[in-house]
C-alpha cells in the first residue's frame, strides 16, 4: 500500500470516528435538553396566589400576612366578577324556558373553567379532592385554562375521509346582548390582578410529600423509596457477589461445574428486568413470605438478584488484573492464600470493584419492572428504616412510568414527571460520578 | 568504566572478608538444600530433567543457563512458587534441612518463611514502606509498633537502603526508583528472617548503578544467608558466587565453584556458553 492510500484511510477513518461522536453527542442533548429544561420547571416555575394559598394550608409555609393582604388584592378583582356572575344568574331566570336550557349548558362550561382556573367559586360547596381547592397554581397553565374559558373547542367532522379538525368558537360570541358578555375581556385583562404571579423557586419539590396523588407538593417519598431500594439491594448482592468473585478467580478448580457457574453468571446478566421482577413475586413474596405483600426489602432483594451478574463480572475483572506479581511477593513472605486475597489482592482490585458495585447501585436506582410485582406504589408517604419489612413504597422510576400513562390526570402534571425524570438523572449521574471520582482517589493512593 | 572498578574494588573486599576456608566450595560446608534425581513437569514437559545437586548453607550459589533452560523453574520450586501454576508437578526429591519439600506434610507457607524470594521485577507492594517492610512481620504476629519499627530499620539497614529512606518510611514505595524499589524487596524478604534468599534474575530490570549496589547488597549478605540467584549476567555470576550451576534444557551440566567452572570448565557445553559460542 503505498503512502497516498494509508492517508487518505487514515483520514477517512478519523471523519468516520469524529462523524460518530457527533452523531452521539447530538442524541445526548436532544434527550438531555429537554429533561433537564422541563425538569427545572418543577422547581423554578411563575407561581401563582394558588400555589401559595396551597403551601400555606398544606405545608403551613410562607408568611401570613403578606399572603393576607395578596389575597385581599387578588380578592377585590374576583369580587368583581363574582357580582357579573350573580347579574347572569338573575337574568337566566326571567328566560324563556327553551333560550335559558340554551344557554345553561354552555353557562356550565364557563363555571366549570372559572373553577379550575380560580378555585371554587363563592356558594360553591367545599371539594373533597385537594386539586379542586385550589386554582391554578403555575402561570403557564393558568393561560391555557384562559383559553379554554374564552374559546369552546369544536371538532369538524365535515370530511370523512379524514380525522376530525379542532377548531375553536369564541364564547363572548355566545353569550353576545347577555349580561355574562363582558366577563370574557374582564378576565383577559384582569387575570395577573386576580391571580398575582411571581417567580417561584420552589426546593419542597424535592423535600416535600405529594399532596393529593401528585397534583401538588414535591416527590420526597420518591427519592427516598428510590434510595432505600438501591442500596439495599447493594447491602445484599455487593458482599455476596465480591466473595462470589473472589471464589472463582481464586478457589474454584476449573472444569464442568466451573465453566456451567460462569455461564450460568453470564446468562444472569442478560435476563431481561421484567422477568426479575415476576421471581421476585413469586419467590421472595409468595414461597419465602419475607413480607405479607410488597414491601421495601422484597424490592430490594429482587434488585439484587438483578445486579448480582455484573458485581461479579466487574470484581472477577478486578481481581484478575490484579499484577502476578503481587500475588508471588505475598506468598514468598509466607503470607497464607486468605491472607493474600485480604491484604494484597482485594486492596489492589477496590478501584475495579468499588466502581462495578456503585454503577450497580446506579442500575438498581433507575430499574421499573423488577419493582412494579415487589416493592413499588404510585402514591404513599415517605417512609422510614422500621417500615422496609412491612410496606411497599413510592419510587421515581416507577412513579415516572405510572404519571406518564396511569395517572388519571397525567396531562396536568407533566411538570412533575419532568421533575421526576430529572432527579432520577441526576442521582443516577452523580452515583456514577462518585464512582469515578473515587476510583481516582484509591488509584492515585495505591500508585503513591 | 565505574562498574567495572568497582567490581574489581569488590573482589578485593570480599577476598578479604571471607575466611580462606570459604574458597574451597566444592565438598565443603553443609548442604542445605539437596536435590536427588528432582525433575519438574509443565503437563507432559519435562523443564527440569532428574538434577541431583547439593547447595551449601550460607554461600552464594549462582544458576546460569540460556533462556527456557529451567533455572528459573528450579529456584521456584525451592519455595514452591511453582504451586501457581496448576498444571506443575514433581517427581524425586528437594530436600531442605533434611526435610522433604514436596513431602505430603509440608507446610509450604512455613516453608516460603523460611526461603524467602526477591523477583526479577521489583514488586513493593503499592502501600508505604514501613508496611511493605512490616508486612511479613504483621503476617506472622508482630503487632507492637515498636518492635516493627525496629525489625523494619534492621532490615533496611541489612538492605542497605536505610540511609535513603529512613526520613520518608511512610511515603508509597512505588515512588521509589527501580533500584531502591528492589532493595527494599529484599528488605522485606529480609524482614521475615529466612535462612535461604532465592533471587531470581534480581537485577535483570535495573540499570548497571542499581545493580552494582545489589551485587554489594549480596556480599553484605553472604555468610549469614544461603544465597540462590539465577542470573544472565555471566560477569554477575563470577562477581558474587560461590559456586556455579550450569542448567542447559533442563539438565544440571556441570556444578562447580565458581572459580573452578570460568576458568577451567569440565564440560565441553559450559565452555562454549562461558565463552559464548552459543546461547
Amino acid at each position: 500500500m503505498n503512502i497516498g492510500t494509508r492517508k487518505i484511510l487514515d483520514r477517512s477513518f478519523t471523519a468516520v470516528g469524529i462523524g460518530s461522536i457527533v452523531v452521539m453527542a447530538l442524541a445526548l442533548m436532544i434527550i438531555v435538553v429537554p429533561i433537564v429544561s422541563n425538569g427545572i420547571g418543577a422547581i423554578l416555575f411563575t407561581g401563582t396566589i394558588e400555589h401559595r394559598k396551597m403551601l400555606r394550608n398544606e405545608f403551613q409555609r410562607g408568611n401570613v400576612q403578606n399572603l393576607a393582604s395578596e389575597v385581599a388584592s387578588s380578592e377585590r378583582y374576583r369580587a368583581r366578577l363574582y357580582e357579573m356572575l350573580t347579574t347572569f344568574e338573575g337574568e337566566l331566570e326571567t328566560m324563556a324556558p327553551e333560550k335559558k336550557r340554551e344557554y345553561m349548558s354552555q353557562y356550565s362550561q364557563v363555571k366549570t373553567a372559572l373553577q379550575a382556573l380560580l378555585g371554587p367559586l363563592p356558594g360553591d360547596t367545599t371539594p373533597m379532592l385537594t386539586r379542586f381547592k385550589y386554582g391554578q397554581t403555575r402561570w403557564e397553565k393558568a393561560e391555557e385554562k384562559l383559553h379554554e374559558l374564552l374559546y369552546e373547542s369544536k371538532w369538524d367532522n365535515s370530511n370523512a375521509d379524514i380525522m376530525g379538525k379542532e377548531y375553536f368558537v369564541s364564547r363572548a360570541k355566545a353569550f353576545e346582548g347577555t349580561a355574562l358578555a363582558p366577563i370574557f375581556p374582564y378576565i383577559k385583562t384582569n387575570l395577573r390582578e386576580m391571580l398575582l404571579p411571581e417567580f417561584t423557586l420552589y426546593w419542597g419539590f424535592i423535600t416535600d410529600s405529594s399532596v393529593d396523588s401528585h397534583f401538588f407538593g414535591g416527590i420526597w417519598p420518591e427519592i427516598k423509596g428510590t434510595f432505600f431500594l438501591a442500596i439495599g439491594a447493594m447491602l445484599f448482592a455487593f458482599p455476596l457477589g465480591v466473595v462470589a468473585a473472589i471464589y472463582f478467580t481464586e478457589y474454584a478448580k476449573p472444569g464442568f461445574l466451573n465453566s456451567m457457574l460462569r455461564s450460568a453468571n453470564s446468562t444472569l446478566a442478560g435476563v431481561p428486568s421484567i422477568v426479575f421482577g415476576m421471581f421476585g413475586l413469586a419467590f421472595f413474596i409468595n414461597t419465602l413470605r419475607v413480607s405479607e405483600s410488597k414491601s421495601v426489602i422484597a424490592g430490594s432483594l429482587t434488585l439484587a438478584i438483578m445486579i448480582l451478574p455484573t458485581i461479579i463480572r466487574s470484581a472477577e475483572e478486578a481481581i484478575l488484573a490484579v499484577p502476578k506479581m503481587y500475588r508471588e511477593a505475598s506468598l514468598g513472605l509466607g503470607s497464607t492464600k486468605w491472607n493474600t486475597i485480604a491484604t494484597v489482592i482485594i486492596p489492589a482490585a477496590l478501584p475495579g470493584i468499588l466502581t462495578g458495585g456503585v454503577i450497580s447501585l446506579g442500575r438498581a436506582a433507575g430499574e421499573t419492572a423488577p419493582i412494579i410485582f415487589t416493592a413499588a406504589v404510585s402514591v404513599g408517604s415517605a417512609i422510614g428504616l422500621a417500615d422496609v419489612f412491612s410496606s411497599p413504597t413510592p419510587a421515581l422510576s416507577w412513579n415516572i412510568y405510572n404519571l406518564a400513562s396511569e395517572h388519571e390526570a397525567a396531562a396536568q402534571i407533566r411538570h412533575v414527571q419532568y421533575g421526576m425524570v430529572l432527579a432520577l438523572v441526576t442521582i443516577v449521574l452523580l452515583l456514577n460520578l462518585s464512582a469515578i471520582v473515587l476510583r481516582a482517589r484509591i488509584s492515585k493512593k495505591l500508585k503513591g | 568504566m565505574t562498574t567495572s572498578e568497582s567490581a574489581s574494588a569488590k573482589k578485593t573486599t570480599r577476598d578479604i572478608y571471607l575466611p580462606p576456608e570459604r574458597k574451597v566450595v566444592a565438598g565443603g560446608g553443609t548442604a542445605h538444600i539437596v536435590a536427588k534425581n528432582f525433575s519438574i513437569y509443565y503437563s507432559e514437559f519435562e523443564a527440569v530433567k532428574k538434577v541431583s545437586a547439593d547447595i551449601l548453607s550460607k554461600y552464594v550459589t549462582a544458576i546460569i543457563g540460556p533462556s527456557g533452560c529451567g533455572k528459573s523453574t528450579f529456584l521456584r520450586a525451592i519455595n514452591r512458587m511453582n504451586d501457581l501454576i496448576p498444571s506443575c508437578h514433581t517427581s524425586g526429591s528437594l530436600l531442605f534441612d533434611g526435610d522433604d519439600i514436596y513431602g505430603k506434610y509440608t507446610d509450604e507457607v512455613l516453608l516460603r518463611k523460611k526461603v524467602g524470594m526477591v523477583f526479577q521485577k521489583p514488586n513493593p507492594f503499592p502501600k508505604s514502606i514501613f508496611d511493605n517492610i512490616a508486612y511479613g512481620p504483621r503476617l506472622h504476629g508482630v503487632s507492637d509498633k515498636k518492635k516493627l519499627m525496629e525489625i523494619v530499620e534492621r532490615s533496611l539497614r541489612k538492605a542497605a537502603i536505610w540511609d535513603e529512606v529512613c526520613d520518608r518510611l511512610d511515603k508509597n514505595a512505588l515512588g521509589l526508583s527501580g533500584g531502591q524499589q528492589q532493595r527494599i524487596c529484599v528488605a522485606r524478604t529480609l524482614a521475615v528472617e529466612p535462612e535461604v534468599l532465592l533471587l531470581d534474575e534480581p537485577t535483570s530490570a535495573l540499570d548497571p548503578k542499581a545493580t552494582a549496589k545489589i551485587e554489594d547488597l549480596i556480599q553484605e549478605l553472604r555468610g549469614s544467608y544461603t544465597i540462590m540467584i539465577v542470573t544472565h549476567n555471566m560477569q554477575q555470576a563470577s562477581r558474587v558466587s560461590d559456586s556455579t550451576m550450569f542448567f542447559y534444557e533442563g539438565v544440571l551440566v556441570e556444578h562447580a565453584a565458581t572459580a573452578q567452572l570460568f576458568t577451567n570448565p569440565k564440560d565441553p557445553m559450559t565452555e562454549d556458553y562461558i565463552t559464548g559460542r552459543f546461547s
